[in-house]
């Protein structure tokens, strides 16, 4: 098995996960208490990644962070390398490829929040940043862990995006999955089906742990 | 003038109604006022724009020498500005927060130890010793209503809003509760505001009443003056108590309790206890006029007296006697004939103790 690659999968969707948890929360709150009316369109730039290929939404983020970019452009500027092919440049690509599966199961926690409890928390002098941190977030704790696991479970398996934007650099961007497309290629089926069934063992337990926590109701809602 | 907390506001709700209010509660003294009417009156509307929940389309709330809301002025107090307790119908305790959790939720900016000692002060004022560490789940429901007024009361508010606080809770409860209810409002001497649509509660709790129907306040005044003196029909038929009058409880035998309203004995049911001041409610149609000098019947109050005024409604006329304090009867026309009842006739109103409905009040 390749472990160099194995690493490299785990780092990035570990990453990816954290990121999105840190991005997706504000993104999440916006879409669920916004009363702005063209706010779908939005929803619909997140929900993107779901339905459209991996190559193309990679394509676009190869030209958009290309040294013919103004974000390329600044990035090697300041960094002092471009943004494709490298670890970062498939971090970021990461992050929007798998900005839907953590920013919906979030709003759809924070949706579920009873808005009382919450009105109930600014009429006790607590400002909407504070009871986000103090009611929302740990009334909704099920459905941001399930983001996070589903952010990362999803990263562990792209292809077409790390393709398109990290290329196949050993310890750079080399993934699992690109890792099983080229033991496939040169014939390596016995080192193909190792390193396959390690993902598929890793998803299948992944979602085992999000299944079974929604399934579980510790005390998130009010008793009537 | 006195500080008092002013309100003139419009909202319309789209396809429904638009509730139009103008109310003032002097706030030098203290005092419940109770926002009284059917469902969908608007009171809760009313009682979510004092808390800043709900904006009012036009007109302005003024807290003392505070604006609370100017839409004109383009004014919005946030609710956490408004420095309120606020308790919304089914209590909205945090779930995730134990029970001393939710009494300090509102009291972080005081320092640890003034924190502790506030929510101990809480938990004995409302008898939660021993509950600290449950959650919201595992109380019953006056428990929870405890926890939830706790809370609202923890920050020493400059008024208190309490939606329905008693409705949640099953009968016996209730009655017990609001007797409660009411020495904890007294005791704390916060200008309140609550909610209700059960005339019992209004009666125990307020010390001012504003009848509310389709987003109008139609009437306001003091329970028994709301209760026996309705502006209009319209009121009349809300209240739907004929006859309220201040008696005192002289005996108590099992429950079966005698009252003397200003000399006038009458048996009620209820469970207060001699010397306890209560209104004493009667419903026109629970009262039977009969001639003087019938025989006996099952019903515990006869009392003769004079009739000081006829209303003819429809089929029905509202009978009012004299009986050492007006009493209100509604009999058919061809009742009113055959006991050739006029202004000033005879006439003995017999009462069942169980339609004399004693309401517990402050003296």
């Amino acid at each position: 098995m390749n472990w160099i690659a194995i690493a490299v999968t785990f780092k990035l969707a570990l990453l990816t996960a954290a990121v999105l948890l840190v991005v997706g929360l504000p993104i999440a709150y916006w879409l669920t208490f916004s009363k702005w009316r063209w706010k779908f369109i939005v929803e619909s730039v997140v929900a993107l990644p779901l339905v459209l290929p991996p190559t193309v939404l990679g394509f676009y983020i190869l030209v958009a962070i290309g040294p013919h970019s103004p974000v390329g452009r600044l990035y090697s500027d300041v960094v002092g390398h471009p943004l494709p092919f490298t670890f970062e440049g498939l971090l970021l690509a990461s992050i929007l490829y798998s900005l839907p599966f953590a920013v919906q199961p979030f709003a759809a926690a924070f949706e579920q929040v009873d808005r009382r409890l919450i009105e109930a928390s600014w009429t006790l002098g607590v400002s909407k940043l504070k009871t986000f941190f103090r009611l929302i977030i740990p009334l909704s704790a099920a459905g941001l862990i399930t983001g996070a696991v589903l952010s990362f479970a999803h990263t562990l398996g792209e292809f077409g995006v790390v393709l398109m934007v990290g290329g196949n650099i050993e310890g750079e961007t080399r993934t699992v999955s690109i890792d099983i497309y080229d033991e496939v290629q040169v014939l390596n089926y016995a080192g193909a089906a190792k390193t396959a069934l390690l993902l598929l063992a890793v998803s299948y337990g992944v979602l085992l742990l999000v299944y079974a926590m929604n399934r579980k109701v510790w005390a998130v809602w009010p008793q009537r | 003038m006195a500080a008092a907390l002013t309100v003139d506001c419009r909202k319309t709700f789209p396809g429904r109604f638009t509730t139009a209010v103008q109310l003032a509660l002097p706030l030098d003294q203290p005092r419940v006022l109770i926002l009284f009417g059917p469902s969908g009156s608007g009171k809760t509307t009313l009682l979510r724009c004092l808390a800043g929940l709900e904006w009012p389309d036009e007109g302005r709330i003024q807290f003392g020498s505070t604006t609370w809301i100017d839409v004109a002025a383009n004014i919005r107090l946030s609710p956490q500005a408004r420095w309120i307790g606020y308790m919304p119908q089914d209590y909205a305790l945090f779930p995730t927060h134990t029970v001393t959790g939710n009494i300090e939720y509102g009291l972080s900016d005081l320092p640890t130890a003034a924190r502790q000692e506030r929510v101990r002060e809480l938990l004995a004022l409302l008898q939660l010793q021993g509950l600290e560490q449950a959650k919201p789940a595992q109380l019953s429901g006056g428990q929870q209503q405890r926890v939830a007024l706790a809370r609202a009361i923890a920050r020493r508010p400059q008024l208190l809003l309490l939606d329905e606080p008693l409705s949640a809770l099953d009968a016996p409860t209730r009655s017990r509760l609001s007797g409660e209810l009411r020495a904890l409002l007294t005791q704390l001497h916060i200008p309140s505001v609550v909610v209700t649509h059960d005339w019992a509660e209004a009666l125990t709790l307020g010390d001012t009443i504003a009848v509310m129907n389709a987003g109008q306040v139609l009437q306001v005044g003091s329970p028994q003056e709301v209760f026996s003196r309705p502006d209009n029909a319209e009121v009349a038929q809300i209240v739907g108590i004929e006859t309220v009058v201040q008696g005192l409880v002289v005996a108590n035998d099992n429950g079966l309790a005698t009252v003397s309203v200003n000399g006038t004995m009458l048996k009620g049911l209820g469970a207060d206890v001699s010397g306890s001041a209560v209104y004493v409610c009667i419903r026109a149609e629970d009262v039977l006029l009969e001639q003087a000098g019938s025989g006996i019947t099952s019903a515990r109050n006869h009392l003769s007296g004079l009739v000081t005024e006829m209303l003819p409604q429809g089929v029905l006329v509202t009978v009012t006697v004299d009986c050492g304090f007006p009493l209100r009867a509604m009999i058919t026309r061809g009742a009113r004939e055959d006991l050739g009842l006029e202004r000033g006739s005879t006439v003995v109103a017999a009462i069942k103790a169980g339609a004399v409905h004693l309401v517990p009040r402050s003296q």
